[in-house]
């Protein structure tokens, strides 16, 4: 608070900072409307029970969340074990977000280098040709990814039409392939946060670094990536947040062994053979891990500024 | 004067960007323990020289030597120099001791060793109650202390200083001056200080090089380049002058006999002069004494009084519409003219310079 301000009260420099009450309403209400509720109805629903042709019964029980980590047996009545199932899924959805996230980083970090080292005129047509795929829609970037990458597609078929390989990669179905989806889904997200804070580093501390008998890796490890660093936070979050809940390209590009948490949501919520309170309460616990890895970044951020 | 005297020696240096070249062919000797300043206007080429010495520009010609030894081929973090930059380009991650530590520990100082040196450092540069803040938590002198401080740490041969204080505003500017140069006699290193303002080269350094356009014009001690300059640009960027068009009627033994706007002749000394027999007669404002009109070298109206405080400026105007500008000392004894009279100036012997273009 703005010192000298009388408590309570806001002063004329919190209204030109944004602060000022009134002003903020709109903003408290969408996020009421349309964050808040919509989480809060998740929650609910997450212990309610479900009705046979999808929708629920407004019984509140604990039998999602029960089903998600316990293994009872066929009939319900065997002694309680952990049930992998689920945990295995969610453990391979972060898999397979992180190598995403990985990926995004080794090739968007790079790229949004060259862009933002580029004149000014050069840049936005970088940046404009970088988000061209955008206006695509994703599910036909990922089918498109599909064709691309399958045995009998376009890649495989170069490959050994140039001698490179003899037998098809076979990338179509496998780990791998679900990865190179989402890192092409959301490469963007890395670039733009990331150039964002290159554009603003300043490079005569390059020149400051090297005065300093720094070459040129010390450089990079000592003063440019710690200095971008909130940029690459935000493409990485970025980047990962949405592939954990992805299931186009888990759908789309992987097989049965490379099924996500998102498919599991999706499966729960469509047609009439889903289980929506199950649904909700497998939502509810991606949101717990989202939220719990936000606040350990937020808590070493403050740390490391005090 | 032996080679070990010399710390920099900039030998016929020359730089092209494209068409445009940068400098033309740059020489001059930068001895050891001197307070060395490049000065000059913008675009003068000073800090492309200055960059040049630190290994950020390569040289299209010429030789740079360290102590004797070429040290063109060398990249910057090879270079035995260090650089404060005008904007200091403190790490901003990094607390006041890392960023003094980063050159100490990146030059093979232990940990230790370099923890202790930084203390020092800080000390002789009076921030030791600041070594953990970080840059942003600092005043612009302070920043500006802590670069000194990181610069001087790792004992460099050299010392860059690209215009160190233009961030700074007036009173510190003066306060920094005078710790800059006591620094610079503590640690006993040859400081090479660029800036485009005339007051601060003037005020400290041992000589200075006066730049323009890619070529050295002079290069002297603040007094030599003061009262002596050598061409009409020297007089006309160091301090204040005034340039009178001048006829040369003969020029001997340094000497030159000229004729005054005002139809007077004139002897003075003679730096240059140009091919056709003209020049400028360059006279400081305050080497001009006021007179009863026809009673001087020449006679000026009066236009206009300003007022600075320490010295009152008077603008005139000789009859042929030159401009004289004389600065009277705000004295008691001071009688001012009014405006609109016509007065004589006599000018102070021996202080007006016969110069080329």
């Amino acid at each position: 608070m703005a010192a000298g301000a009388p408590d309570g009260a806001s002063s004329k420099s919190d209204i030109y900072a944004g602060n000022g009450p009134r002003l903020m309403l709109p903003v408290w209400v969408f996020i009421g409307l349309f964050l808040l509720l919509p989480v809060a109805l998740m929650g609910v629903y997450s212990f309610l029970t479900k009705e046979f042709r999808g929708g629920v019964i407004w019984d509140f029980t604990l039998t999602a969340y029960d089903q998600f980590f316990l293994d009872r047996g066929l009939f319900g009545d065997d002694p309680a074990k952990i049930e992998w199932t689920y945990i295995g899924i969610f453990w391979r959805s972060i898999w397979q977000a992180g190598m995403a996230t990985i990926m995004c980083l080794l090739i968007g970090f790079p790229t949004a280098w060259f862009i933002a080292t580029r004149d000014a005129k050069t840049r936005s047509i970088w940046l404009f040709l970088i988000t061209i795929p955008y206006w695509v829609n994703l599910l036909i970037r990922t089918v498109s990814m599909k064709f691309l990458i399958r045995d009998t597609g376009p890649l495989n078929e170069f490959l050994m039409w140039s001698g490179v390989i003899n037998e098809p990669l076979g990338l179509i179905n496998t780990n791998f392939a679900v990865q190179l989806g989402l890192f092409y889904s959301y490469l963007p997200f890395m670039v733009l946060p990331i150039y964002a804070a290159v554009e603003r580093y300043d490079f005569s501390l390059s020149e400051a670094a090297a005065d300093l008998y720094a070459n040129v890796w010390t450089i990079l490890r000592l003063v440019i990536l710690p200095v971008v660093k909130p940029g690459i936070i935000a493409g990485c979050i970025l980047v990962f947040v949405p592939s954990l809940g992805a299931f186009l390209a888990p759908d789309l590009l992987g097989g049965a062994k490379t099924f996500m948490i998102g498919s599991l949501i999706e499966e729960q919520f469509k047609g009439n053979a889903g289980n929506w309170p199950f649904g909700a309460a497998a939502s509810m616990i991606l949101l717990s891990i989202v939220m719990a890895v936000l606040l350990i970044y937020a808590r070493s951020q403050t740390k490391g500024d005090k | 004067m032996t080679s070990s005297d010399i710390a920099i020696d900039i030998d016929n240096v020359v730089k092209r960007y494209g068409a445009f070249t940068a400098l033309h062919g740059v020489s001059m000797q930068i001895h050891a323990n001197e307070f060395f300043t490049l000065l000059g206007p913008s675009g003068c080429g000073k800090t492309t020289l200055l960059r040049s010495i630190a290994g950020f520009e390569d040289v299209n010609e010429g030789a740079i030597r360290l102590y004797g030894n070429d040290i063109a081929p060398l990249p910057p973090h090879k270079r035995p120099i260090n650089t404060v930059f005008q904007q200091y380009a403190l790490f901003p991650h990094m607390t006041v001791t890392e960023n003094v530590m980063f050159g100490l520990r990146r030059s093979g100082w232990s940990r230790i060793e370099a923890a202790t040196r930084a203390d020092d450092v800080l000390k002789l540069v009076q921030l030791s109650n600041f070594a953990d803040r970080k840059p942003a938590q600092l005043s612009g002198g302070q920043q500006q202390r802590v670069a000194l401080a990181r610069a001087l740490a790792p004992r460099p041969k050299v010392l860059l200083l690209d215009e160190p204080l233009s961030a700074l505003d007036l009173k510190l500017r003066q306060a920094v001056r005078v710790e800059l140069k006591q620094i610079q006699r503590e640690t006993g290193i040859a400081f090479i200080f660029v800036t485009h303002d005339q007051e601060e080269a003037l005020t400290m350094s041992d000589r200075i090089a006066v730049m323009s356009s890619g070529h050295v014009q002079q290069i002297g001690t603040p007094r030599e380049i003061y009262e002596t300059p050598i061409n009409r640009f020297v007089a006309d960027f160091i301090g204040e002058t005034n340039l009178l068009n001048v006829t040369v009627q003969s020029v001997s033994e340094g000497t030159a006999q000229v004729i005054l706007p005002s139809g007077h002749p004139f002897s003075c000394p003679a730096a240059t002069v140009n091919s056709d027999g003209t020049g400028h007669l360059s006279v400081r404002p305050e080497r001009i004494e006021l007179c009863p009109a026809g009673g001087g070298d020449l006679d000026v109206k009066v236009e206009s009084q300003v007022y600075l405080g320490t010295d009152i400026q008077l603008h005139t105007r000789v009859a042929d519409g030159e401009k004289m500008i004389v600065r009277l000392q705000n004295a008691q004894s001071t009688i001012l003219p009014e405006i609109d009279t016509v007065v004589g100036l006599k000018i102070e012997a021996g202080a007006a310079r016969l110069l080329a273009d």
